[in-house]
């Protein structure tokens, strides 16, 4: 078993996740604190007891100074790179490499949005070289399908498989925010909002915040839950403006995915679920292929006839995933909390049996940053 | 117009000014390395694929056929529906922009485009492309 990088170093203690969809009347950092006053109950500790914070939160320009003043805290790590939706799955990384040198003993990865609201829409940098075509983030992600279909036939048929199952996995999860059935054929008659991707090909834009606390492992086993182990991960970027990704098929995930399984020791066929980070249905397409569960090309093929979906050969996105469940802006940290979830056993009707190890994707900007974490159980250490 | 004085032109401006000058003359230029051959778009100081500081400015020859597209959606009183895509050169980059002059759904993946200089008044001029005549 390989023992490299951070693999086994640390280890995930609490999850929270605050009140989500819809939820007037909360700011941000209201709905980052009750995630962390969540967190902190399931990992039965004080926020006080907090020294390391790690966050992004748009639009804080100082996100981490915000939260820390907000929560009280003097933390002796302070850390917020802002890598987009994909920046929570990079934390882990330093979290646990911060831990694991001793500069800090508890950690807390944190992010809250009241997008839906507060009807901030989420957008990119406006760039100099795209923005006289007012490009909205859908645009990039719309062009990177049109380029797959184009290359190897995906048909809007398999985009749509996607989110009938992101629908079927919601409607196991209390807490999501779309629970309606929704079939192949009113995913395909849904709105168009830039081609090939219709309104359902779309995350959704809700509030919701989320908080993960860590520590080093030799310490994990002295908290009240089933530590959740950081086996492996790895952080890539390809461009930042679409017009700069070299292949609009293949994302930077085809490097992170290895380089994350590696220092786990483990391969996509070992996971017990996969939470890839669906902010459009081409992502989850795209992810599966550069994450090597299928072939390039295949993702469609991969997807259809429910393999992805509850009873389906590989559990994908279990909590209805940004699609179906919630979307604040930034939806990184809800895949680890989720996974985090299943590995602990706790996701009722939609638990995966057994489930010991899980692939957490994260996405930034457009197809921009890809983030791979592999985290699993103590018997897979 | 405004009494605000003309400020002095700068002595010596970085490859971003250098583009938008050129696009305000008329002229679509872009960037060759001399360290790797390569041509590059948008302007940069160092070259992306060698980093190498030798970037001589050349006249784009305007030709690209279009690498992906999309319709965007909008409604009519957003001013409809409307192309956005991506253009690979001739020479070998690739940059956002629309084909004009054809409907927003005719723009096709692998359809020939020319390069048009656009904008008007003191905002910074852009390309965009127009469908070539099928021969």
């Amino acid at each position: 078993m390989s023992t490299q990088g951070i693999r086994g170093k640390a280890a995930i203690v609490g999850v929270g996740i605050s009140e989500h969809g819809e939820v007037p009347g909360w700011s941000h950092f209201e709905l980052m604190a009750q995630a962390v006053e969540r967190a902190c109950a399931d990992a039965g500790i004080k926020s006080k007891d907090i020294d390391g914070v790690f966050a992004a939160i748009t639009p804080s320009g100082l996100p981490v100074s915000m939260v820390s003043e907000y929560l009280g805290l003097q933390p002796k790590v302070l850390e917020g790179t802002m890598l987009g939706g994909s920046s929570f799955v990079n934390f882990l990384s330093w979290a646990a490499l911060a831990l694991d040198a001793g500069l800090c003993e508890v950690a807390l990865i944190t992010y809250g949005s009241n997008a839906r609201s507060s009807k901030r829409r989420p957008g990119g940098d406006l760039v100099p070289y795209e923005s006289p075509f007012g490009p909205r983030l859908v645009d990039g992600y719309a062009m990177a399908a049109a380029r797959h279909m184009y290359q190897y036939g995906t048909k809007r048929e398999h985009l749509a498989e996607v989110a009938v199952a992101a629908r079927a996995w919601a409607r196991l999860n209390p807490k999501a925010m779309m629970r309606d059935p929704l079939t192949i054929e009113d995913a395909l008659k849904s709105r168009m909002i830039a081609d090939p991707l219709t309104l359902l090909d779309c995350c959704l834009i809700t509030d919701g915040a989320g908080a993960i606390i860590m520590t080093r492992a030799e310490r994990a086993k002295d908290y009240p839950n089933k530590p959740v182990y950081i086996l492996g991960a790895a952080a890539e970027h390809s461009h930042m403006q679409i017009a700069q990704m070299r292949d609009l098929t293949v994302t930077a995930a085809a490097r992170s995915g290895p380089r994350a399984f590696a220092m786990a020791g483990l391969k996509p066929t070992d996971m017990s679920l996969a939470m890839l980070y669906d902010a459009f249905t081409i992502n989850t397409i795209l992810f599966l292929e550069d994450l090597g569960f299928c072939k390039k090309g295949e993702g469609g093929a991969f997807v259809s006839g429910g393999t992805i979906a509850p009873g389906g050969r590989l559990a994908v996105n279990t909590n209805g995933g940004g699609l179906s469940c919630l979307h604040p802006g930034m939806y990184g940290i809800f895949l680890i909390a989720e996974a985090a979830i299943q590995l602990r056993g706790l996701a009722g009707e939609r638990q995966v049996a057994g489930a010991a190890t899980a692939v957490v994707h994260g996405n930034g900007g457009t197809l921009s940053t890809q983030v791979t974490a592999v985290l699993g159980t103590a018997e897979t250490l | 117009m405004s009494d605000k004085p003309t400020p002095a032109p700068i002595a010596n401006p970085g490859p971003d000014m250098i583009y938008q000058q050129a696009l305000a003359a008329g002229m679509f230029k872009i960037q060759h390395c001399a360290g790797c051959n390569a041509y590059v778009f948008y302007p940069r100081h160092l070259c992306p694929e060698c980093g190498s500081a030798k970037l001589e400015w050349v006249q784009a020859s305007g030709k690209g056929t279009v690498y992906t597209t999309t319709m965007v959606r909008q409604r009519p009183e957003a001013g409809g529906n409307k192309n956005l895509c991506v253009v690979e050169l001739a020479e070998g980059p690739r940059l956002m922009s629309r084909v004009e002059g054809i409907a927003a759904d005719e723009v096709k993946i692998d359809m020939a485009v020319t390069a048009e200089i656009v904008g008007s008044g003191e905002e910074p001029k852009f390309i965009v492309f127009r469908a070539e005549a099928k021969q």
